[in-house]
């Protein structure tokens, strides 16, 4: 078996891993709805006086994270602040949860086995063609997604992030694979190290972007539908945090997002310079990487525009985000153009 | 969580809505400058700019779906036969030069007109923001998100606040005292520079814009097709094509001249994969300027030659056959290596040969160059490898008008047999002339002969290494816009990381006495943006003020009873 077979192998076994974690993760929201119809019949069950708990107690597994005690006392150092921002219901430690993050951590691991071994194999960067790209660009997708949780619990994304991953690497894997060849001398550069990384990096960004905005609409719809949890369809949403909170999250990923795609188009002109003689030209890709970043420069203008905050805003990202996928798919086969590195 | 607030920097302390349009547009007096006014409000709106970004991504796309005349003129022409009813109504409406249409441009300069008439005023705000001081502290802190407070004994407010201001400063706030309401207080600004990233994003993305669009018009693109052996000269006569900007001066061509001496290319053998891919391109050339000594320099693809206030680009490549013409006196009336352009990967060429006068009738020659030759099935030849393994020039003949001397200029690379007679190949029954290297053969009906010379004679039999020379094609171009746009690029991107990270807040500390001689610290702040990080940095500064006053702590940094 040579390096490249060791390749594919390890990337199948990741895809297959993923799967478990798609599952894993959407086993712990299923959970999470469940919760949520069990405290909202508790609580029924409270308002109408049928239940044992006339002390008030709350709930152990499930209430608001948000203590409403404003404390005054003066050896507090700190005052404990109402989070408003806060899910309504918080869901239970769960075991199903975690073992998503292990098998993502697993695949990871196996993902970048992949990936790693392909560029030795290659003898140059993985991301010369756009099997490559797609393998390193879900590579960091996961990567980003893995490091933004140790900060922020974004873990109810893992259904998203996984059944993206496993959807782009399954459609290259089968469409995209091109065995190993020497690069055509336009792509002999450094640029392309730079250019195509810093273009995955932003991609990943935007990808988490695009999962938080999406939910960030579907809370929104839910907080005007009124906080009556029976009613409620996509039940897990009260376990998340408020469309506000998630707004902002969303913002933080995709201004990320925007820089490292601003650095990418400039990256992308210097190349263009040296190889093609101009440093733009308008070419197809050029085209998509500038409307891509119109789109999302639109995306934080709204967010300062009254009237375009929230839900509207959401759907400029969302916008965005589907015009990087169109970028990635349909204009790299379909459309001509000098940038014909897809390797098919 | 905090809104971010609007980027107006008005002083009062309290949320503001997120816009710029003054919450509620103003009713314009009637009146011409009433309307202008009311018109260039609407223009530098925020809900215009957006508006207008909006309008440009859309605009940008259909540039994508059909071929430009800028960056790929005969798809035009192939989307015009194709589309012979479509393509005419989409010429009207300049889809075939979409980003120079008067469409796309009227969006980017509205764009760009909203956008100066949205930075100057920010400007001046944000100059006069800068010299201001920091606003006076508001009544009840209390009511803000990120409200704390600590209680020290034995302390005074005075001394209390004292400290706190010296903290602020060394934390790179500017500070101000006030005094009011039996409660001393220090109030305190900071991240002015995130304001300032922005305007230098917009200012630098007008620069870019400027440096295009004046500093292009002074450049120039050439276009030379150079064979080995060949010189070129920097004059627009040597040109094969060329595209002046709109204030070029011919004058100002820097006069030197570049000698191909050598152009290598190296194909990949190991790799079944790829056999044959071409893995490098190599040219050997030569400067020679007025006055100095001349300089041998290389260029490769990814490696432009900048030489003399120019950039030399190697963009394509091909065989270019030498191929002598003989009168049937024997008479040399065609001598010439002519460039052949390459039809697929493994550099299937044709060219052209076109013999105006020595004959007794005008001859034309469509060329077939095959590097490696392989006759097929059907008995056409194909290559099967873009190097010289077993060249082969096939050619067919034609007699007659070859239409040149209209005048008109009449493309190297095509020759138009409306008004000639074929000779040979074709449906003529007589065979195309087939030659390799160092070969000669009759032409038909004893008009002479015709060879195809062989660059490398003393090569051994068998050995066609370097037989036909080959020739790149070179752009020359100069743009002295190019330095520019990438120093406000530069400027474009430091801009947005500042304006993007760098935290603008404010904060409060105000010390009430109380009668038991305890001092009540009350902390608070105000994001101005987006600032994730405010709660956080209103904490660390109420920890590390109590810190400095002697608030007792046990190790974990819980306030001892
Ligand atoms: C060429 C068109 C424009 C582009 C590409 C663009 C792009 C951007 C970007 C990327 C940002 C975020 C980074 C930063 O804050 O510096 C931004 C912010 C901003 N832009 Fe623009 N802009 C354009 C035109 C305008 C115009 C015409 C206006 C005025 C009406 C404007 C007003 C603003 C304001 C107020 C912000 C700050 C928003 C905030 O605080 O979140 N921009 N712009």
């Amino acid at each position: 078996m040579n390096l490249d077979e060791l390749s594919v192998l390890s990337l199948w076994s990741a895809m297959a891993i993923y799967a478990l974690a798609f599952i894993a993760f959407a086993l712990d929201l299923a959970k999470r709805s469940a919760e949520v119809s069990a405290y909202a019949d508790e609580q029924a069950a409270q308002a109408s006086g049928a239940g044992s708990r006339v002390d008030g107690e709350q709930v152990a597994s499930a209430g608001s994270a948000a203590t409403t005690t404003t404390s005054r006392v003066s050896s507090t150092a700190t005052i404990e602040r109402v989070d408003e921002d806060a899910s309504d219901v918080t869901p239970k430690r769960s075991a199903t949860l975690r073992i998503g993050v292990a098998l993502t951590i697993i695949g990871f691991l196996l993902h970048a086995t992949a990936d790693v071994t392909r560029g030795i194999s290659a003898q140059r960067v993985p991301w010369a063609n756009m099997y490559e790209f797609a393998m390193t660009g879900t590579l960091l997708i996961v990567m980003v997604f893995l490091m933004v949780i140790v900060k922020v619990d974004l873990r109810f994304l893992g259904t998203f992030v996984m059944g993206l991953v496993l959807i782009l690497l399954g459609v290259s894997g089968v469409n995209f694979y091109v065995a190993v060849v020497p690069l055509p001398p336009a792509l002999q550069s450094a640029w392309l190290i730079i250019h195509v990384f810093v273009a995955s990096l932003g991609t990943a960004f935007f990808g988490l972007g695009f999962a938080l905005s999406a939910i960030q609409l579907f809370q929104h719809r839910r907080e005007l539908a009124g906080k009556d949890l029976k009613l409620l369809k996509l039940k897990f949403l009260a376990t998340l945090p408020s469309s506000e909170r998630l707004e902002n999250l969303a913002y933080r990923v995709n201004i990320v997002g925007f820089i490292f795609w601003t650095f990418t188009l400039m990256a992308g002109s210097i190349w263009a310079e040296r190889a093609w003689g101009r440093y733009w030209g308008w070419d197809t890709k050029e085209v998509w990487t500038f409307i891509i970043w119109v789109i999302y420069a639109g995306y934080i203008h709204a967010r300062a525009t009254r009237g375009w905050r929230g839900s509207r805003s959401a759907w400029l990202a969302i916008i965005g985000f589907a015009a990087v996928m169109f970028n990635f798919t349909i204009v790299n086969i379909f459309f001509k153009g000098l940038h014909a590195y897809s390797g098919l | 969580m905090s809104r971010p607030s609007d980027y107006v920097d008005s002083g009062s302390a309290k949320r503001q809505p997120a816009d710029d349009d003054n919450n509620s547009i103003e009713q314009p007096k009637l009146g011409f400058v009433g309307w202008i006014r009311f018109a260039w409000r609407q223009l530098t709106s925020m809900r215009t700019a957006l508006f207008l970004l909006l309008m440009l991504a859309i605009a940008a796309v259909p540039g994508s779906l059909v071929p430009q005349r800028s960056s790929d003129p005969n798809g035009v022409t192939q989307y015009f036969r194709d589309n012979p009813s479509l393509a005419p109504v989409l010429d009207n409406m300049q889809f075939f030069d979409v980003y120079g249409s008067a469409w796309f441009s009227a969006i980017y300069l509205l764009l760009f007109i909203s956008l100066i008439g949205c930075v100057i005023p920010r400007t001046k705000h944000h100059f006069q923001a800068m010299r201001a001081r920091p606003p006076r502290t508001p009544a009840r802190l209390n009511r803000l998100d990120s409200y704390t407070e600590q209680t020290v004994e034995g302390a005074d407010a005075a001394s209390a606040i004292s400290s706190a201001r010296t903290l602020l400063k060394k934390s790179g706030y500017r500070v101000e005292m006030y005094e009011g309401g039996g409660s001393l207080s220090v109030s305190a600004e900071r991240g002015y520079l995130r304001e300032t990233g922005n305007l230098v994003f917009h200012s630098a993305l007008v620069g870019i814009l400027l440096a295009i669009g004046v500093g292009g018009g002074f450049g120039y693109a050439g276009q030379r097709v150079v064979v080995e052996g060949q010189t070129f000269v920097n004059t627009l006569l040597d040109y094969n094509s060329f595209n002046p900007g709109r204030f070029f001066n011919p004058d100002t061509l820097s006069p030197y001249a570049l000698t191909v001496d050598d152009f290598a290319v190296e194909y990949e053998k190991q790799n079944l994969d790829a056999y044959g891919q071409a893995i490098d391109y190599t040219a050997k050339v030569t400067t020679r300027s007025p006055g100095q000594e001349p300089e041998k320099q290389t260029i490769k693809v990814n490696e432009p030659l900048r030489y003399d206030n120019t950039d030399v680009y190697l963009l394509g490549n091909g065989y270019a056959p030498k191929i002598t013409v003989r009168d049937p006196q024997g008479k040399a009336v065609f001598t010439d290596s002519v460039p052949f352009l390459p039809q697929d990967a493994n550099l299937t060429s044709i060219g052209v040969v076109k013999v105006p006068d020595g004959l007794s009738d005008q001859l034309g020659m469509i060329g077939f160059f095959y590097p490696t030759a392989v006759k097929n099935a059907s008995g056409a030849y194909t290559s099967t490898y873009p190097d010289l393994v077993y060249p082969l020039l096939t050619l067919n003949v034609y007699k007659g008008d070859l239409g040149i001397n209209e005048g008109a200029p009449k493309s190297v690379y095509e020759l138009v047999t409306d008004g000639m007679t074929q000779l040979t190949g074709g449906k003529t029954d007589v065979d195309s002339i087939e030659l390799q290297p160092g070969q000669t053969a009759d032409l038909p009906n004893g008009m002479g002969t015709v060879t195809f010379e062989n660059s490398s004679p003393q090569q051994a039999a068998g050995n066609f290494d370097n037989t036909v020379p080959r020739f790149v094609s070179l752009d020359v171009h100069h743009d002295p816009s190019q330095g520019f746009v990438l120093l406000f690029a530069i400027l474009v991107m430091l801009g947005l990381l500042t304006s993007l990270f760098v935290p603008r807040r404010r904060v409060w500390v105000k010390a009430v006495e109380k009668e038991d001689g305890s001092v009540t610290l009350q902390y608070a702040g105000l994001a101005r943006g987006e600032d994730p990080g405010l709660r956080q940095a209103v904490d660390a500064i109420a920890y590390r003020h109590g810190t400095i006053l002697g608030v007792p702590r046990d190790l974990r940094g819980t306030v001892k009873k």
